[in-house]
């Protein structure tokens, strides 16, 4: 099925244009990071809850990941990964307790002030933080080895490809998964959730620890190409950004985000280039395009295509696309 | 012998309305009842209230041995009461199949987070119950996209896949063509009595509720106002002015 295959199409083509044009080892893998906290988003939407301030978590990890970095230099740029993830989930975890029984607009506004509180506290603890300059780490090791920026750049990028698709399959697991299946519910049928005897709020905890991770997963990835975080990461309009990739990839499979972020960046990119000064034109026309086309998603409409040997469609993703 | 379940002096106002007059009621494992009566009479509240759905103003109920007054529908659901709704409460982006996989999985403490959810059940479990509400053929049809009369079938199975001692439906059969509510009825009263399901039904057709209960208790502004064998109740002056119009 294309949906299978999509999480190592995109990994071999952004390896393969990586090894081709060495300047855009960079935005790769950017885009890389903004599609794993576009995924973060997009699992919250599948509940119906869209979230305004995800990119909190993936600042709140960046700045983790920076910071042991400065203190311990030889802490290796895998383990910095995982410290992202489980800051993330962590935070993910604390603020849940409270968010998860919110819906609809006061959730969204809710994680928006939350990242806003944290935006204002990064930019004010000058000493700690390094106020809105942030904060700056040397390059760490990788796999034990201390690298130059192009080997660094190189292995960082086959190791975001390869940890993209297995996040894929994992997410596309757990949305397969019962509780997967509650969270979706969760947007159609709260009371019913109630009266098969699952705790809607649970599971909605459980989802939301789950984005949190998967933002702080992008956090450590951004801070880890970048050598830098700036509270810029974490400001409302960058949320903004991940809600709009994960509209724009669609939600019916995980593989979604990523696609969504490799177009956004890439109009990014190209626009920036050639429309300077009003390249958010771009991306607003693309978005009334895409509500027009593919009001599911890029996603949606690729799981449409299939190869016509294939037997009879299956009625659910039809009709969900 | 203990009853099922027991309610004592259970009351609800919604500010001058009384939707639930001190309810002093006990059902018996193994009956049937009809609740009759007209629009507003407290039907549907006094099923919110006994599910944990809405809390009574006073009073106490009990279900199963157990004080249930101040626990949550979803663990009341645990005990083992299930609920069907006079408008289906489904999960509209799924497919009925899903809705009922979902359904088993949560009765069988399967939530896994890995694991499909198709893995976590029974498929032939699956199967038969869809069968045996005629849905087979919709199983991966999505929830949004059934008529009404589906809606309602796939509503009460989702309730009786949690194999509960006591299930509850308010209206089964409105929004199923007149034809076809005496097969449901004949249908799910089968599958109840096979697994010895206490149960309870909200009804307004006159010729189901005498064929089918074992016992009727007609509302009548938040009270029970007769309640006893079915030919008795039905006879009774007041039901006959109030709830049936005669």
């Amino acid at each position: 099925m294309v949906l299978r295959a999509l999480p190592w199409l995109i990994a071999a083509l952004t390896l393969a244009l990586g090894l081709l044009f060495a300047w855009l080892k960079t935005p790769l893998i950017i885009a890389l990071s903004y599609g794993l906290s576009a995924l973060g988003v997009s699992m919250l939407i599948r509940a119906g809850q869209v979230s305004f301030g995800h990119a909190g978590f993936t600042c709140l990890a960046g700045y983790a990941v920076v910071a042991v970095s400065r203190a311990w230099p030889q802490t290796d740029a895998l383990l910095l990964l995982l410290l992202g993830v489980s800051v993330g989930g962590l935070a993910g975890a604390i603020t849940g307790l409270f968010v998860v029984r919110y819906r609809g607009i006061f959730f969204g506004m809710l994680n928006l002030a939350l990242s806003m509180v944290l935006f204002a506290v990064l930019g004010k603890f000058y000493n700690l933080t390094g106020g809105t300059d942030g904060l700056r780490m040397e390059r760490p090791p990788i796999f034990g080895q201390l690298l130059e920026r192009a080997g660094f750049e190189t292995s960082l990028l086959a190791v975001s490809s390869l940890l993209v698709v297995a996040t894929c399959w994992v997410v596309a697991r757990f949305y397969a998964s019962p509780v997967g299946q509650a969270l979706t519910a969760i947007k159609s049928n709260e009371v019913r959730l109630e009266y098969l005897g699952i705790s809607a709020k649970r599971v909605f905890f459980t989802g939301y620890v789950a984005s949190a991770a998967l933002c702080g997963f992008s956090g450590g990835m951004f801070a880890l190409i970048q050598g830098l975080v700036t509270p810029e990461m974490g400001y409302w309009v960058r949320s903004g950004e991940y809600v709009f990739i994960a509209v724009l990839g669609g939600t019916l499979h995980p593989v979604g985000a990523f696609l969504g972020a490799l177009v956004f960046e890439f109009l990014k990119l190209f626009a920036a280039a050639a429309l300077t000064g009003i390249w958010q034109l771009v991306i607003g026309v693309v978005l009334l395009a895409l509500i027009f086309v593919a009001p599911a998603g890029l996603v949606a409409w690729l799981a449409r295509i299939r190869p016509t040997r294939e037997p009879a469609p299956a009625a659910s993703v039809q009709e969900k696309a | 012998m203990t009853a099922l379940l027991q309610t004592r002096g259970l009351s609800l106002s919604f500010g001058g309305v009384v939707a639930a007059d001190s309810i002093d009621f006990d059902l018996q494992a193994g009956e049937r009842l009809a609740v009759i009566g007209a629009n507003g009479a407290g039907k549907t509240t006094f099923i919110n209230m006994v599910t944990g759905y809405i809390k009574p103003t006073s009073g106490s109920i009990t279900f199963d041995g157990k004080d249930i007054t101040a626990l949550q529908p979803r663990q009341i659901v645990q005990l083992g009461m299930g609920r069907s709704f006079q408008l289906p409460q489904l999960f509209l982006e799924q497919t009925v199949q899903e809705s009922v996989q979902l359904a088993v999985a949560a009765r069988t403490h399967q939530l896994r987070l890995l694991r499909p959810l198709a893995a976590c059940v029974d498929a032939r479990e699956i199967q038969q119950s869809l069968e045996l509400v005629g849905l087979a053929h919709r199983a991966h049809h999505l929830c949004g996209s059934l008529p009404e009369g589906h809606r309602k079938l796939l509503d009460i199975v989702m309730a009786l896949v949690l194999r509960p001692k006591l299930l509850i439906m308010d209206e089964p059969t409105s929004g199923v063509a007149a034809d076809e509510k005496h097969g449901l009825m004949d249908t799910i009263m089968k599958a109840l009595d096979q697994r010895g399901v206490t149960s309870i039904f909200v009804e307004h057709d006159a010729d189901i509720v005498t064929q089918y209960a074992t016992r009727v208790a007609a509302w009548i502004s938040g009270r029970i106002a007769a309640d006893g064998p079915p030919d008795v109740v039905m006879s009774n002056d007041e039901v006959k002015s109030v709830v049936l119009g005669r």
